[in-house]
């Protein structure tokens, strides 16, 4: 099984307040991992802790075995292979839809105009939002705009994507359009890290799950399991609070 | 030749014909150091404030390496540097640093050409205030902004450019408006280093005929309609920034998408085909 990223004992600190207190982790290639965890366990730091928006204090973060935070890798090309979708979407304000999907092609990965709108169009297609490249964000839904921004990470062509609790901003009737595409994109090989409270979602599509609580890793394996039979009382716990 | 019978605005006439060429030549005058002053000052009012929303590197807690050292240590002197800039340059009546600036370069050798030197003068006093306003419309600009350019792979000057200062820009463009109305105004006390625009002309017109306010009358409408003109621009132009309020969806998800309309020629010609 090929690693795609691996982390090794990180920390991280808000002042006072430690959020990661030492994570061990790694995502295989083509797999889907599912970080579950009540508000604060530290699934979002983590999260933001492998595409550096956040610098760990302590610990490694491997990528193909390569220390990111040694300063060594190319930062720009590792965020292209790395792509993150944020629960408040992020889509560039000042854009339409296919320049949000097209603009970090051609500023990052040097492609032209052409190629880079047909790619962008590709992937807009698979998330059913080819009919509104003209769109401004602030005219879209939520959902519409949590599909784009899909697009948008798909556009670089990563080899991992992070989603970010990408449905806990979207009113319930659309959380099912963005799920779909998820579910679809997971079918299709596509390596990601997801942290939800979905756990439809991670029971149907995950084939890993990780608990978080206060800033480590509580328990982990497949979705059975983990979901069907948690070990721990803070899981069992938590898994009863979310019935 | 008006008696001591004539009227105000046989006054107002008359000195018209007189001077109205001297008042036109004072209002391109005004215009001209106004604009290019407060697009100047623009300018610099950019690069203050994208140097001081740099972050200062972050102190590694174990072992920090040299180089960052230095790095933080000459950013936070470029910070210092332009927090000193703009706090005198804003603390300080634009008249005083008219005449400090023109007769202290002298003092040192440097005869300036008043046209120059008020332009020079506008443009590092709205530069002041403009660092502030720009620097306000960056923070306003949501972080998650931010943080999906870099998420992409963009640099600091890439999130910049594209991504941020096109949305920080549009939100404070009434500010920056305020700027260029307030300098055509205020471009009047340059008179004290008798740079020749509207107010300096009128001046010297109301001392012949020692008509004062006839004069300043005429000034008062002139100033008006320059700054109602610039307002009525501005609104155009931030609707133009804004965009159309609706959208054209292209085709429906289901049906052949033939009428495909995007607006650059190449863009066309890809979206054809992805679709054949």
């Amino acid at each position: 099984m090929e690693r795609v990223i691996e982390v090794k004992g990180i920390k991280k600190a808000f002042g006072d307040h430690e959020v990661l207190k030492g994570v061990d982790f790694a995502a295989n290639k083509g797999e889907v991992t599912c970080i579950i965890g009540s508000s604060g366990s530290g699934k979002s730091t983590l999260l933001r802790c492998i595409n550096l928006l956040e610098t760990p204090d302590e610990g490694q973060i491997l990528y193909h075995g390569e220390d990111i935070l040694s300063g060594a890798v190319n930062m720009p090309r590792y965020h292209a292979k790395v792509g993150m979708v944020f629960q408040q979407f992020n889509l560039f304000g000042n854009m339409d839809v296919l320049n949000n999907c097209v603009t970090g092609q051609m500023k990052v990965l040097h492609r032209t105009r052409e190629e880079s709108v047909e790619n962008a169009m590709k992937y807009l297609k698979k998330v059913g939002m080819d009919a509104y490249i003209n769109a401004k964000p602030r005219q879209l839904s939520g959902g519409q705009k949590q599909r784009v921004a899909i697009a948008r990470a798909l556009a670089m062509d990563p080899e991992v994507i992070l989603f970010d609790e990408p449905t806990s901003a979207l009113d319930p009737e659309m959380v099912g359009e963005v799920l779909s595409v998820m579910q679809n994109l997971a079918q299709e090989g596509l390596t990601m890290l997801v942290v939800t409270h979905e756990m439809g979602f991670a029971r149907a599509v995950a084939s890993e799950v990780v608990f978080m609580d206060q800033g480590v890793i509580c328990e982990h394996g497949n979705p059975e399991e983990v979901l069907g039979a948690p070990k721990t009382e803070r899981l069992k716990a938590f898994l009863a609070s979310m019935l | 030749m008006p008696n001591a019978s004539t009227s105000f605005f046989g006054w107002v006439a008359f000195l018209l014909q007189k001077y109205g060429m001297l008042f036109l030549r004072g209002t391109g005058m005004t215009l001209l150091i106004a604009l290019t002053g407060t697009a100047l000052g623009f300018a610099l009012g950019l690069l203050v404030a994208i140097i001081r929303t740099i972050a200062l590197p972050e102190k590694k807690k174990a072992g920090s390496n040299a180089g960052v050292i230095v790095k933080r240590g000459l950013l936070r002197f470029v910070h210092m540097l332009m927090n000193v800039y703009i706090q005198v340059f804003r603390g300080t009546p634009m008249i005083v640093q008219a005449v400090v600036i023109y007769y202290g370069a002298q003092y040192a050798g440097v005869f300036m050409d008043t046209t120059f030197a008020a332009v020079f003068i506008i443009s590092i006093n709205t530069g002041a205030y403009m660092a502030e306003i720009i620097r306000g419309g960056i923070v306003s600009v949501d972080k998650g902004q931010f943080e999906a350019a870099h998420a992409i792979g963009m640099t600091h000057w890439q999130t910049m450019t594209t991504v941020v200062l096109p949305q920080a820009i549009r939100n404070i463009l009434p500010s920056v408006g305020n700027e260029l109305i307030v300098n055509i105004k205020d471009s009047s006390v340059l008179n004290v280093i008798s740079v020749s625009e509207l107010f300096f002309q009128a001046k010297s017109a109301a001392g012949t005929y020692y008509r004062y306010f006839e004069v300043y009358f005429i000034i008062a409408v002139i100033y008006l309609i320059l700054t109602l003109t610039v307002s009525r621009i501005l609104r155009a132009v931030e609707k133009k920034m804004d965009g159309p309020d609706n959208y054209v969806i292209h085709g429906s998800q289901s049906d052949s998408r033939a009428d495909i309309k995007v607006s650059v020629e190449n863009e066309k010609e890809a979206v054809k085909r992805w679709n054949a």
